[in-house]
């Protein structure tokens, strides 16, 4: 008993001859279809290559365009070849012309010996499918296919359109029940047979002849009929990439493919020598008698596709710029924006530095310069601290820090006071934690030593832009975790939004805060703005201040229990 | 994209194509072995002046890659590139004593030459001071990567010029002819490239690195552009329109995916800051034939003259292109 191969080739057939010589001269019959489509001259010198092989035939060439009827009828004619002139044949094995044998042929022979009734065909039924393409599920069996997919795209999605919207159905032919899987498979001469020599085959194949794909559906289908013993997934190891089309294995995946103790493998890319060499020396025996085993390979390739269809989050490059709120990750991985901290606490950047553990940058987008954390000129990736280049392209400066510092959480100051072109982009960003004290700006003109009418414009126009980043941050489309507070209430109690929001920076360390970084002296801070007010300037988003009535943090602080160990 | 902007691209398109015809005149033949040119060969586009020095590591380097044939446009080198050329089997040159300038530096001359010659090849233009790296080129030839592209149905690849730098003063290490130049520049900036949309033709528009960081820190809208498209499956219909920075018909520039998901690209080392730059940047200050008045060169040449140095401690050091592909810089996309 042995088994027979299929192959079905149109490219490559030097490689093709290859193989077929492997199998022939190790004792398994092999039947040959070449597409029609492939020009005389290599089809002659594939029959010359192998004429001095005894067991291989070569099947009536039938036109192979992919998604149509041709595979199957090829199929078809080769099967019958294979069944008619080889009677010791006990499975028929379907193979392309780029399949390579990545187990000797004896542990086949001695694998399928040991399974003699089991037909290795992946079928699926079209309700528990989720890889066909282009939407077409049951689809495939109930419409009409006229149109080349390939050449005439328009006419055929047009075509579906229209029976789609006409409500068109074909009957299904009584006692099929529709399946799909994969073209590769591997069933016994009893099935196949019986498949071939159905009496109703004239009516499956007039009907399959306008199927969608049929050689992913002819066999998976009929096996259903006749088999008792369906082992639902192919012994080919061939794996898809989100376009339907094959993956193609090269030399560097030699030691992938020998760990994957699978069988056969497509498709192998007609140059990868070292593959042909390896698999096809007559020492290449394996000790294994394992399992088909494609895991690492399933992973490698999965990865492959979600890197295409999701990308790298946070990552903006040549080859992947989304289009807005399709970034999968705007940015790289969550960072905090302090706005006005560093205005009313004189060491907030050291301290949070050291509670949180994280890196901590000056106003990163201040107009004389980006104040990069420890006064660098220059940042991780080289970014400069330049700030036209920053405000030339604010996006593209934010997420390039974020995603060349990642593993490291980023915080930085923010205010009125600086650059604000990358607002929107900061409120529209989930992995963004905004924090505001609003009206904070006021501490260090208060602190200043500048003339009064000076202050009092600089405090107008500071107003204005918070005012404005206010009502941005208060928008329905903002993704920020965004905190308000205004001044007033901050210094008020000052511990417990520190804790919220250092908790959130670092939740693992759930400790609580035993230090507060250094307040700014507030003392006549209310009658600071009163004179602004009589000045004729309303301070409004700091709160309320009342004149006179200076607040006192620090004995409000010292009585908070948590300060206790 | 209206009907109107779709059909002014296509003239844009023709306008650019006939340019090129009749920039044609400007070449004359030195040794064109383009019979030897084969239907699948892979092709190589370059033009070059006094480049004597770089060119048998350029060679090399192509042709371990699996390029089969070279098409040079010389202008007017005066350094024996020509003479050096001529003798190469798989070179095809041309001469031309015209203005780089007015040949739209150099765009219509390869325009022609790939109308003529690249129909149906897999193309790869390139100065023979870029070093093309893709995905897996380490392991695989480069037509396994045209292969796959194929299979694929895709008809550009995406490379993006990466700035190489030594450590230390510019030309403080001279350049040896044959030697790899990357190990004297094997610097890199990481990431601190900026980019945006070009909405006309549909390309991205990066900018950054190296010399954006030092050379045009003031005035980063004139830093020159990084993005490329180097490698193209060609039609006698296609035209690159400026540089290879993008094409026509605008589909081919679509190198990126707007969706979320990851294209494979590519790399170009560009090994231009090497001791040769000195000289060519004096040298194209007097011809004053490159891009915008030469305002590159010379914003070079003011900064060249007091900080020769490229390198910062946050510079990272080439390995290979898997290096590349982890900070981002290109990608494997689907390609496994």
């Amino acid at each position: 008993m042995s088994v027979g191969f299929v192959m079905l080739c149109h490219t490559a057939l030097d490689r093709a001859a290859q193989v077929a010589r492997h199998w022939a001269e190790n004792g398994c019959p092999v039947v040959i279809h070449v597409d029609r489509r492939v020009r005389k001259r290599p089809y002659n010198k594939l029959v010359r290559d192998l004429s001095d092989v005894a067991d291989v035939r070569f099947a009536d060439r039938h036109a192979c365009e992919w998604g149509t009827w041709g595979i199957v009828g090829a199929t078809q004619s080769a099967a019958t070849i294979m069944l008619r002139d080889f009677p010791q044949v006990r499975h028929v094995y379907l193979a392309s012309g780029s399949c390579l044998p990545l187990r000797p042929v004896e542990e086949l022979v001695a694998y399928l010996a040991e399974r003699p009734r089991t037909d290795f065909i992946e079928s699926v039924t079209t309700e528990d499918v989720g890889w066909t393409i282009g939407g077409l599920n049951i689809e495939r069996f109930t419409l009409r296919f006229p149109f080349s997919w390939r050449r005439q795209r328009r006419l055929f999605d047009g075509y579906v359109r229209l029976q789609r919207l006409l409500r068109f159905k074909r009957r299904i032919p009584a006692g099929l029940e529709p399946h799909l899987g994969s073209q590769w498979w591997c069933l016994t001469r009893q099935t196949l047979s019986a498949i071939l020599e159905d009496p109703e085959r004239e009516t499956y194949d007039t009907y399959f002849k306008k199927v969608w794909i049929p050689d992913e559906s002819y066999f998976q289908t009929l096996v259903r009929l006749y088999s008792s013993n369906v082992e639902s997934r192919p012994l080919t190891l061939s794996k898809f990439d989100f376009q339907g089309k094959p993956h193609i294995f090269y030399d560097d995946h030699l030691q992938l493919l020998r760990r994957s103790d699978c069988f056969v493998a497509r498709k192998i890319w007609p140059h990868a020598g070292k593959l042909y060499r390896s698999f096809l020396s007559p020492d290449a025996a394996t000790q294994t008698r394992a399992e088909p085993n494609p895991g690492k390979i399933d992973r490698l390739f999965s990865k492959a596709v979600e890197r295409r269809t999701k990308g790298r989050p946070g990552l903006y490059m040549q080859s992947r710029f989304p289009n807005d709120n399709w970034e999968n990750g705007k940015t790289a991985a969550p960072y905090s924006v302090f706005w006005g901290f560093a205005d009313l606490f004189d060491n907030f950047e050291p301290w949070l530095g050291k509670v949180a553990g994280t890196r901590v940058h000056g106003h990163l987008f201040a107009t004389d310069r980006v104040h990069y954390a420890g006064g660098e000129t220059v940042y991780n990736g080289a970014m400069p601290d330049s700030p036209p280049m920053r405000d030339y392209n604010p996006k593209s400066f934010l997420v390039n820090l974020v995603w060349n510092t990642r593993g490291e959480r980023q915080c930085f100051q923010f205010g009125p006071a600086d650059v604000q072109k990358v607002g929107s982009f900061l409120a529209s960003d989930p992995n963004a934690q905004i924090s505001v004290i609003s009206g904070a700006w006021a501490v260090p003109l208060f602190h200043s030593n500048r003339n009064f009418g000076e202050i009092r414009k600089e405090a107008a126009r500071l107003q204005k832009i918070e005012a404005e980043h206010l009502n941005l941050l208060r928008s329905p489309w903002v993704k920020a975790r965004v905190r308000v507070w205004t001044l007033a209430d901050f210094v008020e109690n000052p511990m417990e939004p520190l804790q919220v929001i250092v908790d959130e920076i670092s939740p693992r360390a759930l400790r609580r805060l035993t230090e507060a970084p250094r307040m700014a002296d507030l003392t006549g801070f209310g009658q600071f703005l009163q004179n602004l007010r009589n000045q004729g300037m309303q301070p409004v988003l700091m709160g309320d201040f009342p004149t006179g009535d200076d607040p006192k943090p620090s004995a409000n602080r010292r009585g908070r229990p948590y300060l206790v160990k | 994209m209206g009907l109107l902007s779709t059909y002014s691209l296509r003239l844009a398109r023709k306008r650019w194509r006939i340019r090129a015809f009749r920039k044609r005149r400007e070449l004359r033949a030195v040794s064109a072995r383009t019979d030897k040119i084969k239907p699948d060969d892979i092709l190589v586009f370059s033009t070059l002046r006094n480049e004597r020095v770089r060119l048998p590591y350029f060679l090399r380097y192509y042709r371990d890659m699996g390029v089969n044939h070279f098409l040079i446009v010389d202008n007017d080198s005066t350094d024996g590139s020509r003479e050096y050329l001529a003798e190469q089997p798989d070179v095809s040159l041309w001469h031309s004593a015209h203005s780089y300038k007015r040949a739209r530096f150099g765009v219509d001359w390869l325009n022609w030459l790939q109308i003529r010659y690249a129909h149906k090849h897999w193309i790869l233009v390139v100065d023979p001071d870029e070093f093309f790296v893709y995905p897996f080129c380490d392991t695989r030839p480069l037509r396994a990567l045209t292969d796959w592209l194929d299979a694929s149905s895709i008809k550009s690849f995406s490379a993006m010029l990466l700035d190489m730098y030594p450590k230390g003063p510019i030309g403080a290490q001279p350049y040896r002819e044959g030697q790899d130049p990357f190990e004297i520049a094997n610097w890199f900036d990481s990431g601190n490239y900026m980019i945006s949309r070009n909405r006309k033709y549909g390309n991205l528009w990066i900018q950054g690195g190296p010399r954006a960081r030092a050379f045009f820190a003031d005035a980063p809208e004139r830093a020159p552009a990084l993005n490329k498209i180097p490698l193209v499956k060609w039609h006698r219909d296609y035209a690159y329109v400026s540089s290879t920075h993008n094409l026509l018909p605008r589909g081919l520039n679509l190198v990126y995916d707007e969706w979320g998901g990851e294209k494979a690209s590519g790399c170009l080392l560009h090994a231009k800051f090497l001791d040769t730059f000195a000289v060519k940047a004096e040298e194209e200050m007097q011809r004053r034939q490159h891009y915008a008045n030469s305002h590159e060169y010379r914003a070079y040449k003011a900064a060249l003259n007091d900080h020769p140095d490229l390198w910062c401690k946050w510079s990272e050091k080439y390995i290979n292109w898997r290096q590349l592909e982890i900070l981002g810089l290109m990608s494997k996309g689907n390609w496994a």
